[in-house]
């Protein structure tokens, strides 16, 4: 137990000496667990996210859009492989993660699990679910443990240019016509409040903050985060001439930033506990992924270990 | 003759769309993450192709666009062959259009990087790394599937029962087909095809797939005449220039 207490404390003053965790180093297990629940989780973010975007792939309306949407959600995909790997590193499969998607075990990020209704979503989510992302990703590249903090350097590159290739969506829809204008007001009415709940609940209701904090996996809280995406996000707001839906949304001169309404927390805790709009849908989407794609992984299997029968039979008759 | 070449284009470009389309159909739903990342990416490279014919082709003719012509002409003035409108039932189904699709069209790009047509022959060029990378990849799924389990082996040989009967148009010469080969422009589909059985020979014995049996369609989708899945994929491919006509995106 002298042990452990020695070895927790020599691990808690790497962190704070700012050096990273690798995945062969000692921790506590509790930071153990919660790397493969973050890290996990925003995985799976990446993968149910392919979801909605890829809603509208087939119904892009230009060839350059098109192409444009596909590169994006292949990068997702990317991205979720390459999370899948950093969580591999702390002794979990893939596998395993799957399952706990599916079984609900694992959560992902909530705004998911709204649907894409019109063309201007994919600019919607691109611009303001990115730019969301971007802020707690950005702060993440920063975090103590090596793979995680490398992992999002690369993937923050690659959601900045989302970020980019979403407002240009919303700004072309705002420059055109009125029925191009409305639909762009409408994505943003229904994907602004989603947006700000993608930070998690408020400060005083997220009792895992400290200790993140602590072990610099966060290194500002949920309320931080959200204050700086509305500060950012407000003005380009204003310059696409769209409305933000908060009539309570105001520049706070003394503050120096905007003041906002109220976030509809149960809203957000229904979403969470499965209740939102589209979570039986995309967990059902995976599910069937998952059950139609079996037979191929065990034939993918099947032929690999037959080649490798094969190799060690033709180098036992050399 | 500029509307023969422009046709050609089309003829060309329609396959790439319609199979990436189809390709794109499957996007986040694919048996694991890398063929979901295989399976996009060749359909972003198809669809790269078309933008590169259809830009072409938007030259030819007066106040076409490349997207007027991707998404605003009606279904029988779109000119793929009907085995790309086939739809993606399950994933040997998926791989086995592919292999087929690929085996016919890396040769075909290979005839095309020496069109006399340039800019053909520039796309050509382009597209035949993107085409060789294509069949690798259909290849080895076929003989992975093929020779995995039986289950596999079964519906992989479902898939080409079903499929293989829609070869026969890819290698029947439309007069335009015949008009571009005899300028030097188009492609001889007689030594397509001999690459095309050369490539089935070399794979599907591996893959322990038996095609003797199986009886040609006598199809046309390359003059027009489409299956009624055509229809469908025009619906969605089509939505948004249709609802929402002379707007820019």
């Amino acid at each position: 137990m002298t042990q452990e207490i020695k070895l927790e404390e020599i691990f808690q003053s790497r962190i704070d000496n700012g050096e990273k965790i690798e995945p062969k180093d000692w921790m506590p297990e509790k930071y153990r667990k919660t790397h493969i629940r973050q890290i996990s989780q925003h995985a799976h973010s990446e993968i149910v996210g392919m979801l909605p975007e890829g809603n509208w792939i087939t119904r892009a309306p230009s060839l350059k859009r098109k192409c444009c949407l596909l590169a994006k959600v292949q990068d997702e995909a990317g991205h979720g492989l390459y999370l899948y790997s950093a969580a591999e590193t702390l002794g979990i499969t893939r596998d395993e993660m799957t399952e706990q998607l599916l079984s609900g075990k694992a959560k992902y990020s909530s705004i998911f699990n709204y649907p894409t209704l019109s063309w201007a979503d994919i600019g919607a989510i691109g611009w303001l679910v990115d730019g969301a992302a971007i802020i707690n990703q950005v702060m993440l590249t920063r975090t103590s443990f090596g793979p995680y903090a490398r992992a999002m350097v690369r993937i923050c590159k690659e959601e900045s240019f989302h970020q980019r290739q979403g407002y240009e969506i919303m700004l072309g829809l705002a420059q055109g016509t009125q029925a191009q204008k409305d639909m762009a007001q409408d994505a943003l009415n229904r994907f602004w409040w989603p947006s700000l709940m993608m930070f998690g609940p408020r400060d005083e209701d997220s009792p895992n903050t400290a200790q993140s904090m602590k072990w610099k996996i966060k290194r500002k809280t949920n309320d931080e985060l959200r204050q700086q995406f509305i500060d950012i996000t407000a003005p380009q707001a204003d310059y696409l001439g769209l409305t933000i839906p908060d009539p309570a949304l105001k520049w706070n001169e003394e503050r120096g930033h905007y003041d906002y309404g109220e976030i509809d927390w149960e809203e957000f805790w229904q979403v969470v506990k499965g209740n939102g709009p589209c979570n039986k849908e995309r967990i059902d989407a995976r599910q069937k992924a998952w059950d139609d794609g079996e037979w191929v992984r065990d034939a993918a299997m099947a032929y690999a270990n037959k080649k490798a029968a094969n190799r060690n039979e033709s180098k036992t008759g050399s | 003759m500029k509307d023969q070449l422009y046709k050609y284009l089309l003829l060309l470009g329609d396959n790439s769309m319609i199979l990436g389309h189809r390709l794109s159909e499957l996007c986040g739903h694919g048996p694991n993450l890398e063929t979901d990342i295989a399976l996009t990416n060749i359909s972003l490279d198809l669809f790269g192709q078309v933008r590169s014919y259809f830009k072409y082709a938007a030259t030819l003719k007066e106040g076409e666009t490349e997207d007027s012509i991707a998404f605003l002409r009606f279904e029988r003035d779109y000119y793929n062959t009907i085995l790309v409108e086939q739809p993606n039932k399950d994933f040997a189904h998926v791989i086995v259009r592919q292999f087929l699709f690929d085996a016919y069209h890396k040769p075909l790009l290979e005839q095309l990087m020496n069109s006399k047509d340039e800019t053909i022959s520039a796309i050509a060029h382009k597209s035949i790394k993107e085409s060789k990378y294509h069949l690798r990849f259909s290849s080895e799924w076929v003989k992975r599937l093929g020779d995995g389990t039986e289950i596999s082996h079964q519906k992989t040989q479902n898939a080409f029962n079903t499929l293989m009967p829609y070869i026969e148009e890819l290698f029947i010469e439309t007069p335009l087909e015949l008009a571009m080969k005899n300028e030097g422009i188009g492609a001889d589909l007689n030594l397509v095809k001999a690459s095309f059985d050369k490539t089935m020979s070399d794979v599907l014995p591996s893959a322990n797939i038996e095609t003797s049996d199986i009886k040609l369609r006598k199809t046309n989708g390359k003059s027009g005449f489409h299956s009624e899945y055509l229809g469908f994929i025009l619906t969605e491919l089509q939505y948004m220039q249709r609802a929402y006509p002379d707007m820019s995106w």
